[in-house]
């Protein structure tokens, strides 16, 4: 059974500018993987060399940050929601990233 | 203290309302509230908290208003453009409410200064724009113990919370760290609907202000996210990380650090400069003038995002955007020469590394950008 995942804006250029995407998986772990093995260039977004979850990005089953949960080996069921929620720089930058 | 009749007069809707009345009124006018930026999200932030009567408004910034900044900080008119952000707002906010009092910190929040200016104030809203100074605010908060109300926004979307109250988590529990400087890809992706500070500094404002009457459910260990295309509120839960750096068990920060360093930003920032700047393969603006107008078949690649393309262009270019080169090399195949520019060379000296890898080793980075091609050879187009 595929789970919704959120992809946020600035994420969306990495899966073909969908804002939800499905994937499957018994755990928050498999269900990344599935999506990434989908989209490669997410990948190092979500993941540092050492294959863990970036610093910056935090992951959500529902609305409990897996974190706080099983991290990724967090079991998901059917109809369970995860969003990607990384981090932004806030206001808009006086001077763009050229 | 007490209020003049004038003032009755004007607050007379939060007076007669039981959660407010005269007692929450006067909360307000003894509150001292310091706004960090008056940008985006200052700007409903210091306007509402100065109509809400709140006494006492610092104000830190030391930017001057330009024309871009008007689609969306709402506090600066027109005919401010140029003046500094601080006049600008201070005299909005005392033509809505000359009840108040304004502080104007005209400097660039640090290390150096950030417990001297926080100091004295009650509640602290986080409307900066970086992450080095959206750090330090919330560890400077956290040192001092003063809560900090924080707004984010990209694009069409915002995040709200509040941070460093007593036994609640801070920004440094959700985000443990910040991006590396370049992994976001904010270059090509920036922008923010300008409505959207509105809505989320909105929210700041009332937080800040539920906090001093001390009424309803504040923001806390929680963490909202809003959706502006499918207008949607979402909530997300937030703790307090017990092992967080900052307002842990065990702190390991007890005192503020270079933040600058902490985002990575100096040593990348450089190098990419330098990058941009120093390549052996790049070209100039007239080198390229000089080439068009001898029509020698050069070929100009524009690796912007088409959003862009669309405000400005260099004649005769060709629009890859650098999130789709790597798909798209195949349609440069037979280029024996080209020019690849993006806004001010970053991104270009990007996909020229990137073209020299695949093979395409005659590729050149224009330096300086479509920003230098306006600067130094045709002044009409628009910059942005």
């Amino acid at each position: 059974m595929a789970n919704n995942i959120m992809i946020p804006t600035p994420l969306r250029v990495y899966v073909d500018k969908q804002d939800v995407v499905e994937a499957t998986g018994a755990t928050v772990g498999e269900i990344l993987g599935d999506l990434t093995s989908r989209y490669g260039e997410l990948r190092k977004h979500l993941y540092n060399e050492d294959g863990r979850l970036r610093h910056f990005v935090n992951v959500y089953l529902n609305d409990d940050d897996i974190r706080y949960l099983q991290k990724e080996d967090t079991p998901v069921a059917d109809g369970d929601t995860i969003s990607i929620v990384p981090s932004v720089a806030g206001g808009v930058t006086a001077e763009p990233m050229p | 203290m007490t209020l003049s009749n004038l003032e009755v007069e004007r607050y007379s809707r939060h007076l007669i309302m039981p959660d407010v009345g005269m007692d929450g009124q006067l909360k307000l006018k003894a509150a001292r509230v310091l706004c960090i930026g008056a940008g985006g999200l200052g700007s409903p932030v210091a306007m509402y908290l100065a109509a809400a009567g709140v006494g006492r408004i610092g104000l830190v910034d030391f930017d001057v208003v330009d024309y871009s900044n008007l689609q969306r900080q709402v506090i600066h008119g027109t005919p401010d453009v140029g003046r500094p952000k601080l006049d600008s707002a201070r005299d909005r906010m005392l033509a809505i409410n000359p009840e108040i009092t304004v502080e104007a910190h005209s400097l660039a929040l640090s290390s150096d200064n950030a417990f001297d200016v926080l100091k004295g104030y009650d509640i602290v809203v986080d409307g900066t724009d970086n992450f080095p100074t959206r750090y330090l605010v919330n560890d400077a908060c956290v040192l001092l113990g003063i809560p900090n109300v924080y707004g984010s926004i990209s694009q069409f979307e915002g995040q709200a919370s509040v941070f460093a109250t007593k036994g609640g988590p801070c920004y440094r529990c959700l985000y443990p760290e910040p991006p590396p400087p370049g992994l976001v890809p904010s270059c090509a992706e920036g922008g923010v609907l300008g409505i959207l500070p509105g809505v989320i500094g909105t929210i700041q404002a009332t937080e800040a202000v539920k906090l001093i009457i001390g009424v309803g459910e504040p923001l806390i260990n929680r963490f909202m996210l809003y959706d502006a295309l499918r207008m949607k509120f979402r909530e997300l839960k937030l703790r307090r990380d017990p092992e967080c750096p900052v307002c842990g068990d065990n702190p390991t920060v007890t005192e503020l650090i270079d933040y600058d360093q902490f985002c990575g930003i100096t040593p990348v920032a450089a190098a990419s400069k330098e990058e941009a700047s120093q390549s052996t393969a790049d070209a100039t603006v007239e080198e390229l003038k000089a080439r068009l107008d001898k029509k020698d078949g050069v070929f100009v690649l524009d690796v912007r995002e088409p959003a862009e393309f669309q405000i400005c262009r260099i004649p005769e270019s060709i629009l890859i955007p650098l999130s789709a080169l790597p798909s798209r090399l195949a349609e440069l195949e037979g280029r024996s020469e080209m020019i690849v520019h993006c806004k001010s060379g970053v991104r270009s000296a990007k996909a020229v590394k990137l073209l020299h890898e695949a093979g395409f080793s005659n590729a050149k980075n224009l330096r300086g950008g479509i920003l230098a091609w306006i600067d130094k050879i045709d002044p009409s187009l628009p910059k942005y």
